[in-house]
């Protein structure tokens, strides 16, 4: 027999629907799997295989009864952001102590009630603070691609790391992941995956774990640009309980994967041509420009001018929201408690032991933004560029279809190497922090290894609510590039 | 109408002029609350009118509940305020454990409604008459309650019940347009009438339903003129504010001490701090909350979770066109059509369900005596015994009923009175009383002629010196009245008097 673990989403739910085999076999196979590997990739942060195997037998039921879903039998991981009624939920923080949610995150919701099954949480960085899930509180997980010849372990990218390396790995199917400034696409790029972040609204945010509220986005990470189109329909969709959420209708994305990009206008941003970018990502770039040259799409070169303060404005806004979204956790309803002899010691020693130190950075400098005398000088200021930001991206959109990027600046680096100096740990998100600002949808898709083995993605980020320019694209460049590598199992 | 009286304090150096502005919470009637579907009823056990959105459960969001929306729309067109179309919602941050966000969702820079105007009317006392004055509105916004803390249920311990967390209040400030204690408690009964006529509050001070912040400064005189004049609020003294007072008395003996208070700290050199006070019912003292150093920085920004609130002209002139008749148009109605003046029409307006009270009094009745009944007898009862109309011991049927009997001349308006104490006493309906006690007003001219000739007999010096002395006819009446025991018709007994006197 095959190994389950290896299909993609897509052949997995037509091999449960022919019914060649079933989900509690699938199932069975990605628990096997996780056990086996878990320990060393450190991926999942919770495991619900008992969970798993119910939910799996329900949907066999379900399949033999003609009452499938759109992902019945599907065996999914769940990062840690999202609530799950009864398993714990913590964004990887120790503030969150054990604490298990009563509710279910409405995207988590969407997709049981599409017949997924729940393998588990995945590892992330704490509250989606970071970029190498170097801080979460359950330690890294591991990337399962490493340098050619090297033994050093590397980082997923983060801050949705346990995603990215669970389905480059083949411990599920696909991911929920999250996305306030890259955290889908970035890990997505660092583990050979596709991830995308749709247009802010599309998706509920309503049981996420907040960080940024305005540019917080659900998305999924998958194995292909046609397992992240299905994954992303079962995701979005209008929800009452999130007063930002849009009211527009999910659209067939899966058909559009395929749909080619003849005739589309596709935009060359000249300002994400960056100093200090390795020569393969340029090189990349072009490769991907002539790709799509060659299925027909037009080629225009675009300005977008603002980009250069697109990471000061991202770094201001995003704390200054999280310093408020996190004020939450004071020890007093939930999670750990640090008692003190008084109530500032009880918040000073709860608030210190509970969040890690790039948590407690983000949140002093959102404190520090908001505050009196200075929010003219910083947040209002940031908000004015996001405004700018949005522009160029309208007037860009003017003259193309979609724009082409790379997803980062560099490939996978190993632990450490930036965690000391957040600056350089921030520029990771150069490329992708454009799009939460001006809230529109962005796919990484992977293109290419570089000289060391290492997976490369290109970004595309299409107009608010066009997904569809995303998958058409993002399907194109999969193909052309005929990205296939997979890494070398050495867990 | 009368002119606003100068109120002053005197000094060790000279007079003082007041001047205030207020902040009032009144919380929104509503079903829900503000941002969750959590129940809003008054007295449920600690914590169980509490959402996972209230308690700020990780991933929770707020989703506006439109009835609040609707509800303060109402207020600020009964306030005749701005409406703004476009409002937004912010957090203000600060760290206590009865606020589990962490902030308060509320309008800091952008409130709902905007520019407004009321007319007060204030009660005569301390021998100046009633008069009214008008308070400019600065603005009302919607913002969420804190839950409770509860400080002495253990030595140790804080304990906190969020059943209030999230409740829908809306916050009401005035311009400092307030110039006396009794004007401050005139004002916020006056706010307290509108949104209970509108619908918007029920205005239970007690439960802390509805609630004001009084903020006070003292001036000399000319120096407020002189700030209306520039708007310039340096002509005025440093101001302190004194939070959260649940009571009228009390917020006039609250501005009374604090108002001296500051008085004493100028005239002894000293500076008053700007600060938030609380005031101390038992003590009758004002002491420091916290001062203006110690105040904390809210770091105010826009709710990210929220989108701006935006609202339609149809959605208003809905709401437009279901209002009540508010207490002021109550009041002219009152005036012009029960020829009522205007003090004694505020005074049966004040509370709808006493304006409601006297119009079923009044109804195809004489107004005025009815008005004199109602607010006079009845309230003055209520009032003296501190009960509410609906614990009053006579209906408005009942005190109709007794009204009748005096205008068909059943009973003398004295015997009414007692026939009413024998109403409040439960001992019935009037008619009956009346009957029970052979009350009936004599007009039997026969029956009073008899005893009038029994009198003039009896006094025979008297009568023949009533022609010199006109004022002794006075006397006969009232002996006339005595035998009667009250209940001669008074004008029978008068007309067959000076017939019989030969006056």
């Amino acid at each position: 027999m095959t190994d389950l673990t290896k299909l993609s989403l897509a052949g997995a739910l037509d091999g449960l629907r022919s019914r060649s085999f079933s989900s509690v076999e699938l199932t069975q196979a990605f628990i096997d799997a996780i056990e086996a590997s878990n320990d060393t990739l450190n991926a999942y942060v919770v495991k619900t295989p008992e969970k798993a195997l119910e939910m799996a037998a329900a949907s066999d039921k379900r399949i033999a009864s003609g009452a499938a879903g759109a992902l019945e039998g599907a065996p999914l991981g769940v990062k840690d952001l999202y609530c799950t009624k009864g398993v714990r939920t913590t964004a990887c923080s120790n503030i969150l102590g054990e604490f298990t949610p009563t509710y279910e995150s409405t995207v988590t919701q969407q997709l049981w009630d599409r017949g997924a099954v729940m393998l588990g949480k995945l590892n992330m960085d704490e509250f989606a603070m970071g970029s190498s899930n170097e801080t979460s509180r359950f330690g890294p997980p591991a990337n399962p691609w490493r340098r050619s010849g090297s033994n050093q372990t590397l980082t997923p990218g983060g801050s949705s790391g346990g995603s990215a390396a669970a389905v480059a790995s083949d411990l599920c199917l696909g991911a929920t992941a999250s996305d306030t400034g890259g955290s889908i696409r970035q890990p997505a790029a660092f583990t050979g995956t596709v991830g995308i972040k749709p247009t802010y609204g599309r998706a509920s945010r309503y049981g996420m774990v907040a960080f940024a509220s305005s540019l917080d986005q659900a998305g999924p990470i998958a194995k292909t640009v046609e397992d992240s189109a299905i994954l992303l329909e079962a995701m979005c969709g209008h929800d009452a309980k999130d007063s930002t959420s849009l009211p527009e209708p999910v659209p067939n994305w899966r058909d559009a994967v395929h749909r080619g990009v003849e005739g589309m206008r596709i935009g060359i941003p000249k300002e994400y041509r960056v100093d200090g970018m390795p020569d393969e990502i340029e090189a990349l770039w072009s490769q991907g420009v002539e790709w799509l040259k060659a299925q027909g799409a037009e080629i225009v070169d675009v300005s977008l001018p603002h980009t250069k303060y697109a990471l000061p404005a991202y770094y201001i806004v995003a704390p200054a929201e999280a310093s408020s979204n996190l004020a939450r956790y004071d020890g007093m309803r939930y999670g750990a408690r640090v008692s003190g002899d008084n109530l500032v010691n009880t918040y000073e020693g709860t608030r210190s032991a509970g969040f890690g130190q790039e948590v407690q950075r983000r949140l002093m400098i959102g404190t520090y933004v908001l505050s009196s005398g200075y929010y003219d000088a910083y947040y209002l200021r940031a908000q004015k560029v996001r405004t700018k930001i949005l522009n160029d991206f309208q007037n860009a959109f003017e003259s193309c279809d979609a724009l082409l990027t790379p997803t980062c600046p560099s490939a996978a680096f190993a632990y450490g190497e930036k965690a000391g100096d957040p600056v350089q740990m921030y520029l990771n998100d150069i490329f992708t922090v454009t799009a939460n600002l001006a809230g529109l949808p962005g796919i990484s898709v992977p293109a290419a290894l570089d000289g060391q083995g290492l997976p490369l993605g290109l970004q595309v980020i299409g107009k608010a609510l066009d997904e569809e320019a995303c998958f058409r694209v993002g399907g194109a460049l999969e193909q052309a590039a005929g990205f296939v590598a997979k890494p070398d199992k050495w867990w | 109408m009368t002119e606003r009286p100068t109120y002053t304090l005197t000094g060790e150096t000279g007079d003082w002029e007041l001047v205030m502005g207020l902040e009032v919470h009144a919380q929104v009637s509503s079903e829900a609350k503000l941002f969750s579907g959590a129940s809003t009823a008054f007295g449920a056990d600690p914590n169980c009118n509490v959402s996972l959105v209230d308690a700020a459960m990780p991933g929770m969001l707020p989703v506006i509940n439109r009835k609040c929306v609707e509800q303060a729309v109402r207020t600020g067109l009964g306030l005749k305020a701005k409406i703004n179309k476009w409002s937004r919602f912010d957090r203000k941050n600060y760290f206590y454990p009865d606020l589990p966000q962490g902030y308060q969702i509320s309008q800091f820079e952008f409130p709902i409604v905007g520019e407004g105007e009321i007319e007060v009317d204030v009660e005569p006392a301390h021998g100046d008459p009633a008069y009214s004055f008008p308070v400019r509105i600065e603005r009302l916004h919607l913002e969420q309650d804190a839950g409770k803390s509860i400080h002495d249920m253990a030595p140790d311990a804080t304990y906190v019940d969020l059943n209030r967390s999230g409740v829908a209040l809306m916050e009401i400030v005035s311009k400092p347009d307030v110039r006396t204690p009794l004007e401050a408690a005139a004002y916020v009964k006056k706010l307290k009438s509108i949104v209970v006529a509108l619908g918007t509050c029920d205005g239970d001070m007690e439960k802390g339903n509805l609630r004001a912040d009084v903020n006070v400064s003292v001036c000399r005189r000319g120096a407020y003129e002189k700030f209306r004049e520039t708007g310039d609020f340096s002509h005025l003294g440093t101001r302190c504010e004194i939070k959260n007072m649940n009571s009228f008395r009390f917020i006039q003996q609250a501005i009374e001490y604090e108002a001296r208070r500051q008085i004493e700290i100028i005239e002894s050199g000293g500076t008053v701090d700007q600060e938030t006070r609380l005031f101390d019912p038992n003590k009758g003292e004002t002491r420091s909350m916290r001062s203006k150093e110690d105040a904390h920085d809210y770091r105010y920004f826009p709710d990210p979770d929220l989108l701006p609130l935006e609202i339609t002209d149809l959605f208003i002139e809905n709401i437009r066109d279901s209002l009540p008749e508010l207490p002021d148009e109550k009041r002219a109605r009152f005036e012009k059509d029960y020829g009522l003046s205007r003090y004694d029409a505020g005074v049966l307006t004040a509370d709808a369900e006493r304006a409601e009270f006297f119009e079923a009094v009044a109804h195809g009745r004489d107004a005025k005596l009815a008005a004199n009944w109602v607010s006079q007898e009845l309230f003055g009862y209520l009032n003296r015994e501190d009960l509410e109309l609906a614990d009053s011991p006579v209906s408005a049927v009942e005190l109709g009923e007794l009204i009748d009997l005096i205008s068909d001349g059943t009973i003398s308006g004295k015997i009414a009175k007692d026939v009413f104490a024998r109403m409040i006493d439960g001992e019935g309906a009037p008619g009956a009383i009346v009957e029970k006690h052979g009350l009936k007003q004599v007009t039997d001219t026969g029956a009073i002629e008899a005893i009038v000739d029994k009198i003039i007999a009896e006094n025979p010096e008297q009568a023949a010196s009533v022609k010199e002395k006109p004022k002794a006819m006075g006397w006969f009446v009232g002996q006339v009245m005595k035998e009667s025991g009250g209940k001669a018709n008074p004008q029978a007994v008068n007309q067959i008097l000076r017939q019989k006197l030969g006056l």
